[in-house]
């Protein structure tokens, strides 16, 4: 299948990126250095191309055009120019994606979704909304750029204006841009303060030129981001969460209003009455090795789990992980061990409370 | 790419620098750079017996866990013990302060499935 493509590959190119596929893109992966790149972010600002993301507009009250059923948070209780971080679930409860809820209008709605759900996701949309809403897909020609570090605040305030100092943890607002008004909201996947630019495909080489010229930022790719989400805890969809899942398995009660109806709902009454048979667990390693995607977890010689995500925290200096153990194992303080699939040294290590990192400028 | 003359190499972009009955192993700088930042280094024991092509060490980076192979059998006479607290030194310096293990050969005869630099060269610049 041939990798799509962002508007940004020449520009990766001429910055001598490493590329390589993600969900169905060719993305850069890394440009400097995995940890050059993680370090610039925990310290100053870098700048992500993720156009490959999908941005859906619909329009449609809440309730009456069933957009209310079709993610598990309460979109009714939203103020216009605010994020919330939500899930849409399919009737067994499981993880159709996870996605950032934008409320541009008392009737009208952002939904940004993971690339490889795009057209997964437009579908049960589709399938759910009623007749008199509207569903318009925006993914093929909005890019956007994260602008993820603690000094990203000084970078686009030179750019926007002191209006961003109005931006607060999960807001947006819409910025007169190259010409061009868009949002930008205060969110990102790094743990740092930081903002996400939406801009049109064609102005986005532009802005991704324009903020490069600032000294303070540079440009990092999912290498990076990939270790600076998991320090902070966040799932990767597709890796740690699917649709085999439930919110709850996955730690994700937080997001899901289970006062409200919601596809998957039921589903997930069900199971909170008999109990989950697994959980997504933390974990730190006594060592730098990593735990990896797939190595197993065990308690002492009893095999409890597999590891979904892991990796050497470069803020850390040691082994970090997540994954699913059976029920009971999820304790914090659990000792654990973690093995690949060879007779090779276990890694010993302990569950612990998200975030790993917990330096981060992210609410600042 | 950083290809030292003098140096045995391998296919697997190990090296092995022979000196009388003793050679001192690590990987190349084409090796270094695939990986990228080097994280964590598992070494082999000291007085352990190590096969040519067989398993010697393995090698993180932020990206994968790699197995080095022995470029040649014998026992492990010394390894690089600062990698442990500091296996970047592998990216920075793979062919001098990022050597891997001191082997005490045991069969010379072993190097003629090895690469001379120019061999090796020719066979990197084949991969890209």
């Amino acid at each position: 299948m041939d990798l799509k493509q962002t508007p940004l590959t020449e520009e990766h190119k001429k910055l001598g990126a490493q590329m390589g596929p993600f969900g169905g893109w060719l993305m850069p992966i890394q440009y400097s250095g995995i940890l050059t790149e993680h370090a610039w972010t925990r310290q100053q600002v870098s700048l992500f191309d993720i156009c490959h993301m999908g941005e859906f507009l619909i329009y449609g009250d809440p309730q009456k055009s069933g957009l209310n059923r079709i993610v598990s948070a309460n979109l009714e209780v939203m103020s216009v120019g605010s994020c919330r971080y939500t899930s849409m679930l399919n009737e067994a409860g499981g993880i159709i994606d996870d996605l950032i809820v934008y409320r541009l209008k008392p009737d009208q709605w952002m939904f940004v979704v993971n690339a490889s759900r795009i057209d997964i996701d437009a579908a049960h949309i589709k399938r759910y909304l009623s007749k008199d809403a509207k569903f318009e897909d925006l993914s093929a020609r909005l890019g956007k750029l994260d602008l993820q570090g603690p000094r990203a605040y000084d970078v686009l305030r030179q750019l926007l204006g002191p209006g961003i100092s109005a931006l607060t943890y999960y807001t947006f607002d819409h910025f007169v841009l190259l010409g061009e008004n868009n949002v930008v909201s205060r969110t990102g996947y790094t743990g740092e303060l930081g903002y996400e630019l939406y801009l049109s495909n064609e102005k986005i080489t532009d802005l991704w030129k324009l903020l490069l010229k600032d000294n303070l930022v540079k440009p990092a790719g999912l290498g990076a981001r990939d270790t600076l989400r998991l320090e902070m805890g966040y799932t990767l969809y597709g890796q740690d969460i699917d649709e085999n899942i439930t919110p709850l398995e996955a730690g994700m009660e937080k997001f899901i209003d289970l006062k409200k109806d919601f596809i998957g709902r039921d589903a997930l009454i069900a199971k909170q009455k008999s109990g989950d048979a697994r959980k997504l667990v933390y974990f730190a390693a006594e060592s730098r090795r990593a735990p990896r995607h797939n190595y197993k977890i065990y308690s002492g010689t009893k095999e409890i789990g597999v590891v979904t995500s892991g990796s050497f925290s470069p803020s850390l200096s040691y082994g970090i992980g997540m994954g699913y153990v059976t029920g009971g194992y999820d304790l914090v303080g659990t000792k654990i061990s973690v093995r690949d699939n060879t007779d090779k040294s276990e890694i010993l290590a302990s569950i612990i409370n998200k975030p790993f990192y917990r330096r981060s400028s992210l609410k600042k | 790419m950083n290809i030292p003359e003098g140096l045995m190499y391998t296919k697997e972009h190990e090296w092995a620098k022979i000196d009388g009955a003793q050679a001192t192993v690590g990987i190349t700088d084409y090796a270094q750079h695939s990986l990228g930042d080097i994280t964590f280094v598992e070494l082999p024991k000291v007085g352990q017996s190590v096969t040519q092509t067989k398993f010697l060490a393995t090698v993180e980076s932020v990206k994968a866990a790699s197995d080095v192979y022995a470029p040649l059998s014998g026992n492990v006479i010394k390894v690089n013990e600062s990698l442990k607290s500091s296996p970047e030194t592998i990216n920075q310096s793979p062919y001098e302060n990022g050597w891997l293990a001191l082997i005490g050969i045991k069969d010379l005869k072993e190097r003629g499935s090895l690469m001379s630099a120019a061999a090796y060269k020719t066979y990197v610049e084949g991969l890209s």
